[in-house]
This record gives structure tokens, C-alpha cells and sequence, in this order.
């Protein structure tokens, strides 16, 4: 480490430490200007998606635990927001437009909360939070682990698409729930100078979840999720309790996916039943797995940049997007295994510079230099140089 | 009395297609430890097996066999949807033994693959694809030998599969321009198979309907079962893969060639999926989705039933069925027509096929909270290991 | 004096094989003991037992005078009983720091991990153990990347970091240089008296080396307990790990025993004596 503080900073070494915040903020205020509305709609559609994706990472890339349902979490987000902009919208003593249809005469008792917003901004978070807390903590304390998790978190996300589907009077099963003409603050949910705040907002959003995960990762707390990840007998036998960080981190990950799902909601303009599809919940993973689980950045890139990809795609060629994606997964699986964020901080391009040739293959050993018991030994052979004993050089490193 | 036969049997039909379409993964993830999501889609390559062979012999020269043709598909299904499966096992799950999230995510990538494959499918794609991967897999044979040993080689090998694509995609285009070459070979709609005559019948026993259908159904799961049972048991190659199983490295210094035994469990899992495809086609019609109908409740099945153990598999899959369509069906209503009313509503509620889903979920969830390992569990210290 | 550990009448059955066989074994607070015994019986699934990992099928395990049946891994961990396992376990992705901040004493709950911070005495605790173990060059590069040897040591200092009541210490020395094996037997007599150790291994001679008493297993129960001359002279024991009986042999038993033990090992052992 250099030093950085107490003295005056120059503006290069300022520049130097913040322009990856520098670049961020100026994009952030400059694209909404200058990105057409559909595209800055996606965008931050994109964005939004990348908060699910940080949750994945979180449980994933550091803790181990492949949860392939959190549609589930994210869809509660969407529908939690979705009925308070219904709701807020109506005059007094109306009822959104569907109850009629099915001929339901009263808000239904599970709803009328959704009247208050500083409930719903509550609920977006915490209701998926609970019922990921619930569900987790039921899997966890039978040390049910690996793929048995993988599978029944994904047949309680086929649980919810039925359940869901199914119930027309409560929720309006399969057609869901609209947003864009909902009102708020007096202005329709889908104009433009609304989804530019959302936009913002988003942005913001990303920004917090990203600062919370690197909360979370970066200490013991997250040390103790690398274990869990690596070897959870052996964390057990050290007296922790691997139940209570899994549901924890699991917990935290449902309350990002519902933020998601909410920010998603708002500006895609619905929720339906389909936020709990099977496919939907697997791409997430691949989101994470591209971008490079246990990179952070890694998550949001790769939600941001595969969703962009597959806009793109499926405008063009809509047949080639699902051969695209399976081959994405068997190429992430097989080959980058560490994503493309992983692979780059590996020094994944200088290798392959180096197999084209351009930067000629060290014959030396560079990183015997780096091995802290030869620098180790370096600084004891200097604090002794005066001494020079002949026999204190033996070789150092590794076999 | 009726009523309670009529549940049991149908009940029984739907935990028989269950249990074949468990009955692969069972083998598979049971005895390999591999996790197959593309195994939903090996059922549907059976399934569409089944409606090529209805075509081929509905008109033409075999006319006279087209009553026969459901049984012939069955042989023809394992064999299709085995060997697709043995190219899988070649080519992506050999890499990934020992990880098993890696392989449930690249399994799920060959579904996607699989599904689009059959939407798309026309003769000039299949020519351009089949060119493509024997380029690909033939590349390190047709490129002079000295360039496989330069420090650019790695490059080399993702390249000659780049290339190899793009050569596959050119030649699929430029066969494309010919309509006849064009045309999709199964549009992306749901296909429909015609029971034979024989099978769309239905037989009275004491006053319950039973379709010749659901037990054509029922009759296929118990020889395949018999026919499982006794390969892992009694045959010279079962029991080679019961011992890979249980000691791999031991069985392997015994002189057992476990990568064959790797790939013939494979390849016996996948056939079975594929016999599930035929006997899932006498259902309804059945679409490039199929796969994903089944895929989640396949899974249920093996891990209600304990891993690794057939008889698991068996019991929780009829379990599942009957306890299905006891929910699904309302059934209990009839059985006890006088139950207290806050219990009539609840199962008022739950009394659809998707909501019966629901419950069943729940009640599996509830009972891994006492049997954590399933019904039938194994024990000894490997388990863990 | 009361033990402090205590197995009555332990059987473990595995789909009806009996790893432990009706086995009997009392520790009394402070002492050192070293547990032998041929491939297979039941070492291993001993450790388990009374970390909780196992069930007994019948019996009873005490820690303390309280049963620990039906208490979870973790609880006993808390209890006071450390484990050191086989094959040594580090977290491989983590620095020897970190793995050593994962387990030094102090409470082990999520929220203190994410709201609290070590304390001074804590981190000392963990500069010493680093020191001791010879670590300090490593301290902060992935513990996945030192020698076997290092990460032995590694992981006993990750057990000294927990700092229990009861060392349960499954082969320490395989693997280690003569010299690392001489220090690791000087640390663990060293720590007996304050702790109560228990120490499984296969070489003869560092077990001669720690001078303690000795427990022979075999299919899961005890074959006999007493110094290591009395035990290897019990022509039972010669006869368990040698196959025949051998009457005259007494002088050459040590190296006897040894080396079939060492055989007996797979192969985790490089130096023969």
C-alpha cells in the first residue's frame, strides 16, 4: 500500500483513485439525455436486473448456495410495488379493474396495506426477505446442501408460478399486474420524465446494493461465507453455526430481488406470473456465472451486458437467442469458469497475448520475487548484511 | 368403494408416467451423481421418435405394421434418446464429474439447445450442423500436427470450433436458399400422435373405466422397471456399475473400465427417458416444452425417494401420483362427503391440478424436515464424504 | 478423579456393520493419551462420535459429566472440544490470517461477525499463533498455495486459536519432516496439563516420542491401554497388526509395528524410520 492520506492530493492521483465513480456519475447524468426513451428504458431495466444478480452472487459466488428460484423473491418485489401504483391510482372506494372481472366486491384483507406507500416501500424488501428467511431456514437446518438445494428451490419457484397462475380473484393470475398507467405523484408510471427518474433511481439503487454486498463480503462475516462455500464441516467443528449465516445471506438475498423485481416492475410496466418462470430464474445464474461469480462487478456486468445481448438478439435473429444461451452455459462452465471478470483479473488477455506471441514467454521466475518467504528472506539477509554470513542464502520459495 | 378404486387407479396411471420419467434420472443421478436437466428434453426427443415413426408408417409400404408402431417406437426411442445421450456424456458431463452445480447448469444449456433444436430443425440446418461438429471434432486430425504443438494450440482448438460453426452456418444458409431444404421438419407447434386403435379403448372392471392407454402406460413402467432392476442386479455390466458406484478408484485397479461403465449408465438413463417420451406422447399432444412439464417433478420424485435406491424411487413416485390426484381431483369430498366445513374449503381450494402441485410441494417440504435423506436413505460415513 | 471425557458402551452401526463395537474410554482432565489401531478400526468414526458428527446407536458420550447426544456439531465445538482432522482442512481461499481470525475464541454469531470487531486480545492471539506456527512470511497470501506441512501446522494452530478444553488431534504428523514432527510432539506435550489431548497417528515413534499412555483399537473396540512398551509387547496387538503371533519377538516389535503400521497407511507417510 502507498500512502494516499495526510498529504495534499494531487489531481492525478484523485483521478487515478475515482474514475470508475467519476465515469459512472457523469454517464448517469449525461444518458438520460441522450439515449433515445426505449433505450434508456432498457437500460435501466437491465440495471435493476443487475441487484437480483448481486443477491446471486452473493449466495453463489461466495457461499456455495446455487439457489435457481429466485424468481420467487423477485416477483413478490414486483407484485408488492405493482398493487400500491393499482391502488394509489383509483379514487376512493374503487377497486382495480380486474376484481370486477372475476366478480370480487372488496380489497382483499392482504391488500388493504398496500394502500399506505410507506408500508409498500417497506414490503418490497422484507416481505421476499421473510419468506426467503422462512424457506431457507427449513432447507438449512436439514443440511439439505449442493444440488438437493438447487432442486427444491426451484420446485418452489414452480410451487409459486402455479400457485400464483393460479388465482385470478386475488392477484389476477396470469395476466398479472399493469404499471405504466398507473399514476404517481400525478404523472402516468410509463412516461418518459417519470422513467428517467426511475432510471436515476436505479442507478442509485445498483450503487447501494453493490456498497452492501462489498459490506458483507469483505469482513470476517464474509470470510465465514468463503467457509461455509469451501468447507462447511470444518466450520462446524469450529463452533459455528453454518444454519444461521445461510439463512442470513439467503435472507439478504431475497430482499435484493424484491428491490429488483419493484425497480423491474416499474419500468417493463407489468408483473405477471412469468417473473416465476422456471427459464427466467436459471438465466439469472448465467447472468452472474458470465459476468464472474465472486467478482461483485462481475454481477451487475454480466446482468447489464447478456440482457443488452439478448434485446439485441431477439430483435434480429429470435431463433439463434436460445442456442446463444445454452452455448453461453456450456462455454462459462467448461471453459471460463470464473466468468469474464474472473478471468481478467487472472491476467486472462496477457496469456492469451502470449500464446499470439507478442510479449515473448519469461523465461524467469517472476513470481518467486512476489513469494512472501523469499522477500522475508530478502529483509533478513539485508538487516544482516553487515554480519554476512556466508550460509544464510539457502534457496528459497516453493518446490 | 368404486369411487376409492377409480382413485387408486388413476392415481396410479399418473404415478406411473412419473415413475418413468424418474425412473432414468434415478439411474443417473442416483448411480453417477449427475445432475441431468436436459433430461426432460431426451424424454421429448423419444416423443418425437414416436411421432417419425407414426408418420413413416402410416402410409408407404409398412402400412400393415402401423397398428404396431407404438411398440416399435419404444426400442427405437431408447436407442435415439441414448445416444443423444451418449454424445452429451462424451462431450460436456465427462469434463464435469465431480461438480455437480457445473453440470446442472451446462445441462440446462444443452436443453435450451435441444428445444430450440427441434423448433428449428429442417434438413439444410441438420446437414450444416452434422458438418460442423465433425469438422469440429475432426480438427485436430485435418490441421498439420505441428500446429497443435505451438504455444498458440489452446487458441487453435477454440478457433477450429469457431470455424467450424461458421463453415456449418454458411453451408445451412446456402442449402437454406432450396425450399425443400427449408422446410422446418416439426414446426414449432405442439405435435399430435394417434394411439393406435388398440389403445383407445377402455376396459370395465367392477364399474371403474380404466383406458387401455393408461394401462398400455402402466404395463411399459413395470417392464421397464423389471427390466432396470434386473440389469443393475444380474448382469455382468450392472454390476460393474454398482461397483463403480460404490469404489471407483478400486474399481478401476480391478480392471473395470469406468469410463465405458460412465457411459453406459449414461446412456441406459437417457434410453429411459426416451421409452418416457413414447409412453408421454399417448397423453396428449406434446410440444419442444415437454421437457420442462416434467423435468422439476422428476427431480421431486428422486429426492422424496433417497438417493440411489430404486425401490425409492418407486414408492415416491406412486406417492406423489395418487396423492396428486387425490388432491387435484377433489376426490376426498366424494370419499367423505360429510368432512367439517373449514376442511371442505380447503380442499375446495387445492382442488385443481396446478393447486394440488402446490400442496403436494408443501407436504414434501414438511416431510424432509423429519427424513431429511429421503425415504429410502443410504448411511455409512461415504455419504458425507 | 472425574473424566472429563467419557464413551460408555459406544456401538455405531452403519447399515449393520458395527464401526464401534461396545467401546469404553475415559480421559481425565489434563491428560494426554494416544489412540492406535489398524485400517479400519474405527478411528475415525470415534473423532465423529464425540464431535457429534455420528450418532451412537447405543451408548452414551460425556463431556464434562453431560451427555452429548442430540447436541449439534457447532454446540459441542462451543463446549470446549476442538478437532484437528486427517487430511488437513484449511480454508484453501483464505489467508492463514483470516483462517486463523475464523477461529479464535470469541462468539461465532452471524451479527457479531458483521457488526463486531476482533479485540486487541484477539489479535494478538492470532499474531502469536502465526509466530508459533511459523507462518508469519504467509500470513497473508492463500493458505490453498503453502506445503502440506504448513497447513498441518496450519490447522493446529487454528485449534490452538479456538483454544478448547478437550484436543482432538487426528494424525498430526503425517507428512512432516522429522524436525516439524519433533516440534509438533514437543507443542502437543507442552499443551497436555492445561488441556486434555487425544492424539490419533500411525507412527510408532512419535507416539513413543510423547511418552503417554496408549489405547489400542481394534474393530471398534478397546484391545488393551497402558504405555507404549506394555502395549507392543501384547501379543494381541502384535497379532492384530502383523496377521500372525509372534512369540520371541520383542526388541523387534517397535520397528515391527511401525512399519506395518506405516504400510498399513496408504501411503500418507514419506519417511520411514
Amino acid at each position: 500500500m502507498t500512502i494516499t492520506s495526510n498529504t495534499s492530493v494531487t489531481p492525478a492521483a484523485f483521478l487515478r483513485r475515482w474514475w470508475p465513480w467519476i465515469a459512472i456519475i457523469a454517464a448517469a447524468l449525461i444518458l438520460p439525455f441522450i439515449l433515445p426513451p426505449f433505450r434508456l428504458n432498457l437500460l435501466g431495466r437491465f440495471l435493476s436486473l443487475g441487484i437480483v444478480a448481486l443477491g446471486i452472487d452473493l449466495i453463489w459466488g461466495y457461499t456455495g448456495l446455487l439457489s435457481l428460484g429466485q424468481g420467487i423473491f423477485f416477483a413478490l418485489g414486483g407484485y408488492a410495488i405493482a398493487m400500491y401504483l393499482q391502488l394509489d391510482s383509483l379514487e376512493p372506494g374503487q377497486l382495480p379493474e380486474f376484481f370486477g372481472l372475476y366478480g370480487v366486491k372488496a380489497l382483499p384483507l392482504f391488500w388493504q396495506p398496500f394502500n399506505s406507500p410507506w408500508f409498500t416501500l417497506v414490503a418490497i424488501w422484507v416481505i421476499p426477505a421473510l419468506v426467503a428467511g422462512l424457506l431457507g431456514y427449513l432447507v438449512f437446518r436439514n443440511r439439505i446442501k449442493g444440488v438437493y438445494f438447487s432442486i427444491l428451490t426451484q420446485a418452489a419457484l414452480l410451487v409459486f408460478f402455479n400457485f400464483f397462475n393460479g388465482q385470478q380473484k386475488l392477484i389476477n393470475g396470469t395476466n398479472g399486474l399493469k404499471t405504466d398507467t398507473a399514476s404517481f405523484f400525478g404523472q402516468m408510471v410509463g412516461s418518459d420524465a417519470m422513467q428517467r427518474n426511475l432510471f436515476w433511481i436505479t442507478v442509485l439503487l445498483v450503487i447501494a446494493a453493490w456498497y452492501l454486498c462489498r459490506w458483507l463480503t469483505s469482513g470476517r462475516f464474509g470470510d465465514a461465507l468463503i467457509a461455509v462455500r469451501d468447507d462447511e464441516p470444518r466450520l462446524r467443528f469450529t463452533g459455528y453455526n453454518p444454519t444461521a449465516f445461510k439463512t442470513v445471506v439467503f435472507t439478504v438475498a431475497g430482499a435484493l430481488a424484491g428491490i429488483s423485481g419493484a425497480l423491474y416492475t416499474v419500468q417493463s410496466g407489468i408483473v405477471s406470473p412469468q417473473f416465476m418462470a422456471v427459464p427466467f430464474s436459471i438465466e439469472m445464474v448465467i447472468w452472474v456465472a458470465v459476468g464472474g461469480r465472486g467478482t461483485l462487478i462481475g454481477a451487475v456486468l454480466g446482468a447489464v451486458l447478456i440482457n443488452y445481448a439478448k434485446s439485441l438478439i431477439s430483435e434480429q435473429l429470435p431463433e439463434t437467442w436460445l442456442f446463444i444461451q445454452g452455448g453461453l452455459f456450456l462455454l462459462v462452465v467448461t471453459a471460463l469458469p470464473d466468468g469474464v471478470v474472473g478471468w481478467w483479473r487472472q491476467g486472462g488477455p496477457g496469456r492469451i497475448l502470449a500464446m499470439l506471441g507478442s510479449s515473448p514467454a519469461t523465461a524467469t521466475y517472476p513470481g518467486l520475487d512476489q513469494d512472501p518467504e523469499v522477500q522475508a528472506e530478502k529483509r533478513a539477509i539485508e538487516s544482516r548484511a553487515q554480519t554476512l554470513e556466508s550460509g544464510a542464502s539457502q534457496p528459497g520459495g516453493e518446490p | 368403494m368404486t369411487v376409492l378404486l377409480d382413485t387408486l387407479f388413476n392415481g396410479l396411471a399418473i404415478g406411473s408416467v412419473l415413475m418413468l420419467a424418474a425412473l432414468g434420472l434415478a439411474v443417473v443421478f442416483g448411480l453417477m451423481g449427475v445432475i441431468n436437466m436436459a433430461h426432460g428434453e431426451l424424454m421429448m426427443l423419444g416423443a418425437y421418435t414416436t411421432y417419425v415413426v407414426q408418420n413413416l408408417l402410416k402410409n408407404g409400404p409398412l402400412e400393415g405394421l402401423f397398428p404396431a408402431y407404438i411398440l416399435l417406437s419404444i426400442p427405437l426411442a431408447f436407442v435415439v434418446s441414448g445416444l443423444a445421450g451418449l454424445l452429451l456424456e462424451k462431450t460436456v458431463i465427462r469434463r464435469l464429474y465431480g461438480r455437480p452445480l457445473e453440470t446442472l447448469l451446462a445441462t440446462w444449456g444443452v436443453s435450451l439447445i435441444l428445444q430450440q433444436f427441434v423448433r428449428s430443425v429442417s434438413s439444410a440446418f441438420f446437414i450444416g450442423l452434422v458438418v460442423a461438429v465433425a469438422l469440429g471434432m475432426l480438427a485436430p486430425r485435418l490441421l498439420p500436427a505441428a500446429w497443435w504443438r505451438q504455444r498458440w494450440s489452446p487458441l487453435l482448438g477454440v478457433g477450429s470450433w469457431v470455424g467450424a460453426g461458421a463453415i456449418g452456418i454458411g453451408l445451412a444458409s446456402a442449402l437454406g436458399n432450396e425450399r425443400s431444404l427449408d422446410q422446418p421438419w416439426f414446426s414449432a407447434r405442439n405435435i399430435d400422435v394417434t394411439a393406435p386403435e388398440w389403445l383407445r379403448g377402455s376396459i370395465d372392471v367392477v364399474g371403474v373405466t380404466m383406458p387401455t392407454a393408461r394401462l398400455f402406460i402402466i404395463a411399459l413402467t413395470i417392464v421397464a422397471l423389471v427390466a432396470v432392476h434386473w440389469f443393475l442386479q444380474k448382469s455382468v455390466w450392472g454390476i460393474r456399475i454398482r461397483a463403480v458406484t460404490q469404489n471407483r478408484p478400486m474399481s478401476s485397479c480391478l480392471g473395470i473400465p469406468t469410463e465405458k461403465v460412465d457411459a453406459l449408465t449414461f446412456l441406459v438413463g437417457s434410453g429411459l427417458a426416451g421409452v418416457a417420451g413414447v409412453a408421454v406422447t399417448l397423453l396428449g399432444s406434446v410440444g419442444p416444452n415437454l421437457g420442462g412439464n416434467y423435468i422439476v417433478d422428476c427431480f421431486m420424485v428422486v429426492v422424496l425417494g433417497g438417493v440411489g435406491k430404486l425401490l425409492g424411487t418407486v414408492v415416491a413416485a406412486l406417492g406423489i401420483g395418487v396423492l396428486s390426484y387425490i388432491l387435484g381431483s377433489g376426490s376426498l369430498l366424494l370419499l367423505w362427503p360429510q368432512m367439517p366445513a373449514g376442511l371442505n374449503e380447503t380442499i375446495t381450494f387445492f382442488a385443481t391440478t396446478s393447486m394440488a402441485k402446490v400442496l403436494v410441494f408443501i407436504l414434501i417440504v414438511v416431510f424432509l424436515q423429519f427424513r431429511p435423506a429421503g425415504l429410502f436413505p443410504q448411511k455409512g460415513r461415504m455419504v458425507e464424504a | 478423579m472425574k473424566p472429563l471425557l467419557e464413551l460408555k458402551a459406544v456401538s455405531v452401526s452403519f447399515d449393520g456393520f458395527l464401526a464401534l463395537n461396545d467401546l469404553n474410554l475415559a480421559l481425565a482432565p489434563g491428560e494426554l493419551r494416544a489412540v492406535i489401531g489398524p485400517n479400519g478400526a474405527g478411528k475415525t468414526t470415534f473423532l465423529d462420535v464425540i464431535t457429534g458428527k455420528v450418532k451412537p446407536t447405543r451408548g452414551d458420550v460425556c463431556f464434562r459429566g453431560q451427555s452429548l447426544l442430540g447436541i449439534s456439531e457447532h454446540r459441542i465445538a462451543r463446549l470446549g472440544i476442538g478437532r484437528k482432522f486427517q487430511t488437513p482442512r484449511v480454508y484453501q481461499n483464505l489467508t492463514p490470517r483470516r483462517n486463523l481470525e475464523l477461529a479464535v475464541k470469541g462468539s461465532h454469531s452471524p451479527f457479531t461477525l458483521l457488526l463486531g470487531r476482533l479485540n486487541a486480545d484477539q489479535r494478538d492471539r492470532v499474531q502469536e499463533l502465526l509466530a508459533v506456527v511459523g507462518l508469519e512470511a504467509n500470513a497473508s497470501r492463500p493458505a490453498g498455495s503453502l506445503s502440506h506441512g504448513q497447513k498441518q501446522w496450519l490447522e493446529i494452530a487454528m485449534l490452538l486459536a479456538q483454544d478448547p478444553d478437550l484436543l482432538l488431534v487426528d494424525e498430526p504428523v503425517a507428512g512432516l519432516s522429522d524436525e516439524e514432527t519433533e516440534r509438533t510432539g514437543a507443542l502437543l506435550r507442552q499443551l497436555a496439563g492445561d488441556h486434555t489431548v487425544l492424539v490419533i497417528e500411525h507412527d510408532m515413534d512419535f507416539i513413543r516420542e510423547l511418552d503417554c499412555p496408549v489405547t489400542v483399537l481394534h474393530e471398534g473396540h478397546v484391545l488393551c491401554e497402558g504405555s507404549m512398551d506394555v502395549v507392543q509387547r501384547d501379543p494381541r496387538v502384535i497379532e492384530v497388526y502383523l496377521g500372525v503371533e509372534d512369540e520371541e519377538v520383542s526388541a523387534g516389535a517397535t520397528s515391527a509395528v511401525a512399519t506395518s503400521a506405516v504400510a498399513s497407511d496408504s501411503g500418507s507417510h514419506q519417511e520411514i524410520t
